[in-house]
C-alpha cells in the first residue's frame, strides 16, 4: 500500500518550473532517496509535500486521503514530519523544549503526556546531555541530530530529511546514519534528500532522480546509477 | 521637598507605566507587530469597566473581573480578522491598520461617551495609605504596582512553564517552522492578542481609578507604554517594568523639581537611555 502519492504535481515562479508533472508513489516502510543537480526542485518537493508551497495542480494523496488542498499544520498531525537543510531549530528555546513543542503540538497531545518520549528521542538521537542547552550553543552536528530529533518527536509515519548528512564528517555521518537506519527499522517510511550517495544508498531501496523539476528515473540505486541518462545529468560524466 | 517620598511615589508610578506597556511588549516580542491602537484600546477597556459599574453598580475591580473575557474575546477577534490578515513581510499595512483602529475607537468612544471626562469610582480604597514613619504610601499605587509584578510574574510563568507559551516563543522565532510542528501561527497570534488585551483591562483599571480620562487621551499612554518598552528591551518582560519605573521616577522628580516638567522629564530620560544603550537595558539577544 503506498503511503504517499503525487500524481501530475506541478509548480511554478513565473517561467520557473519547479516541480513538472511529478508522478511517483512511496509504499508504507519504504526508504526512497532523492538525488538530482542543485537547483533541480528537490527542497521545493519537500515544500509541496509538506504543503508549505501549494501545488499549481496535480494531486497529493498521504494514507489514501487527498491532503494537495491542506496546511501544513495540518499534514503535520496526520503525520508528515520533515527535518531542514539549514537547521532550523527555535534558537532561544532549550533542546528539550525544542522537542516539547514539537512532539505536544506535532501530536495534538499535553506537554505532560509526550516528555518521556521526547526524553527519549534525545537519547536516540545522542542529544539527551544536551538537553538543557539553548539550541543557539549546538554545533553542526548536534543541530543536525536536532532537526532529526524534531522531526521524530513529531511521531511522523512519513519522515522527509533534507541533506541532514551534508557538511558532517566521515564519522560523524557514520553515526547519523546508523540513527536513520535504526528509524527506518522501526517501521518509519523516508523520504531523503542527499548529496552524500553512499550514505544515501546504504539506507534506501529506492532512487529517484530530479532535474529542472521532473522525475527522470525512479528504480533501485545499482540501475539507477548505472543509467547513461542519469550519469550524464546527475554526475557530469559524458557517455 | 521629601526625595524619599518623591522615590517612592516614581517606582509605584512606574507600575502603571508597566502596565501601559506589558499587552504592547507581548504582542510586539512574538509577532513583531506595533499596536499604535495600544493606548485607544486602554482608554476603551477603562469605558467598558465604567459602563459595567453603572450598569450593574459593582465595585470596578469586580467589573473589571467581568471586562477580562470580553476583552479577551475582542482581542482575540481583532488578531483573528483583522490583524492576521495584514502581517507579513511588509510591516507597514500592520501600522496603518493599527493607526485606523485607533481613530476608529476614539471616534465611536467620543460619539458614544461624549468628550466629558469620567473617573472610575475608587470608593475608600482610593485615598486609603499606609503610614511607614518616613514615608506615606497610597494603597492605590501600591495595588498598581503589585499588579504589574503580578503580571509579569505570570507572564514569565506561562511563556517558560506552558504549552502555550513554547508555542508563543516557537512562533516567534520562526513561525514557518512552528506551523511544520503542528502549532497554528494565527491561532498563536490570536491567543497572544487576546492575553494582551486582558493586561489592556487591568491598565485601564487602574488608569481610571487612579485619573481622569476622556477618549483622547489614549495617544499619550501609547508613548509611555511605548517608551517603557523600548527602555526595557524590546520584548523583555522584566526590562518593560525596568523601564515603566524609569519613566515613572523621572516623571515624579521632574514634577518635584517643577510641576511643570513631569511629561518632558520622562521623555529626556528616554533619550538618554536611548543614548548610552540604544538596544535597550535588557536587549532580546541575551534573555
Amino acid at each position: 500500500m503506498s503511503i504517499i502519492a503525487l500524481d501530475s504535481v506541478s509548480k511554478s515562479f513565473g517561467a520557473l518550473k519547479v516541480a513538472d508533472a511529478i508522478t511517483f508513489e512511496v509504499r508504507a516502510g519504504e526508504a526512497l532517496g532523492i538525488i538530482g543537480p542543485n537547483g533541480a526542485g528537490k527542497s521545493s518537493l519537500f515544500n509541496l509535500i509538506t504543503g508549505n508551497l501549494a501545488a499549481d495542480s496535480g494531486s497529493i494523496r498521504f494514507l489514501d486521503e487527498d491532503v494537495t488542498r491542506q496546511s501544513a499544520m495540518q499534514r503535520c498531525l496526520k503525520g508528515i514530519g520533515r527535518s531542514f537543510q539549514i537547521p532550523q531549530p527555535f534558537g532561544k528555546m532549550t533542546v528539550f523544549e525544542n522537542l516539547l513543542v514539537a512532539a505536544a503540538f506535532g501530536q495534538g497531545r499535553s506537554e505532560r503526556a509526550v516528555a518521556m518520549q521526547a526524553a527519549e528521542i534525545l537519547e536516540r538521537t545522542g542529544l539527551l546531555g544536551r538537553a538543557n542547552v539553548l539550541a543557539d550553543s549546538l554545533s553542526l552536528l548536534e543541530r543536525k541530530r536536532l532537526e532529526l530529533a524534531r522531526a521524530l518527536a513529531t511521531d511522523p509515519k512519513l519522515l522527509l530529511l533534507d541533506e541532514i548528512a551534508g557538511g558532517l564528517t566521515e564519522g560523524e555521518c557514520g553515526q547519523l546514519v546508523r540513527t536513520i537506519r535504526d528509524i527506518h527499522a522501526n517501521g518509519t517510511t523516508i523520504i531523503w534528500i542527499e548529496h552524500v550517495l553512499h550514505a544515501l544508498t546504504s539506507v534506501v531501496e529506492r532512487l529517484l532522480v530530479l532535474d529542472f523539476g521532473k522525475v527522470i528515473g525512479i528504480g533501485e540505486p545499482a540501475s539507477i546509477m548505472a543509467s547513461p541518462q542519469v550519469r550524464e545529468i546527475y554526475l557530469g560524466i559524458e557517455v | 521637598m521629601n526625595w524619599i517620598d518623591t522615590i517612592v511615589q516614581g517606582v509605584l508610578l512606574g507600575g502603571l507605566y508597566a502596565l501601559f506597556a506589558s499587552g504592547l511588549s507581548l504582542v510586539f516580542g512574538i509577532m513583531r507587530l506595533v499596536n499604535l491602537a495600544h493606548g485607544d484600546l486602554i482608554v476603551l477597556g477603562a469605558y467598558l469597566i465604567l459602563l459595567i459599574v453603572s450598569l450593574l453598580g459593582l465595585s470596578p475591580f469586580v467589573a473589571a473581573m467581568v471586562a477580562l473575557p470580553l476583552m479577551f474575546a475582542l482581542g482575540y477577534g481583532l488578531q483573528k480578522f483583522v490583524l492576521n490578515r495584514v502581517l507579513g513581510e511588509d510591516i507597514l499595512p500592520p501600522l496603518l491598520v493599527t493607526f485606523g483602529i485607533s481613530i476608529v475607537v476614539q471616534n465611536a468612544l467620543l460619539q458614544g461617551a461624549s468628550a466629558d471626562t469620567q473617573r472610575l469610582p475608587a470608593g475608600d480604597i482610593g485615598v486609603a495609605s499606609l503610614n511607614l514613619g518616613i514615608v506615606n504610601i497610597g494603597v492605590l499605587p501600591l495595588l498598581t504596582f503589585g499588579s504589574a509584578v503580578g503580571v509579569i510574574l505570570i507572564l514569565n510563568h506561562v511563556f517558560y512553564r506552558t504549552a502555550l507559551g513554547r508555542a508563543f516563543r516557537a512562533t516567534s522565532d520562526d513561525a514557518t517552522t512552528a506551523s511544520l510542528m503542528g502549532i497554528r501561527p494565527r491561532a498563536v497570534f490570536a491567543q497572544a492578542t487576546g492575553i494582551a488585551m486582558m493586561i489592556v483591562t487591568i491598565a485601564a483599571l487602574y488608569l481610571g481609578l487612579r485619573a481622569s480620562f476622556d477618549p483622547a487621551v489614549g495617544p499619550a499612554r501609547l508613548i509611555y507604554a511605548f517608551e517603557a518598552v523600548i527602555i526595557g528591551g524590546l520584548g523583555s518582560l522584566w526590562g518593560t517594568l525596568a523601564g515603566g519605573v524609569i519613566i515613572g521616577l523621572a516623571q515624579t522628580i521632574g514634577a518635584a523639581i517643577n510641576p511643570e516638567w513631569q511629561i518632558l522629564a520622562g521623555h529626556v530620560a528616554f533619550l538618554l537611555v536611548l543614548l548610552v544603550k540604544p538596544r535597550g537595558l535588557f536587549p532580546r539577544a541575551f534573555d
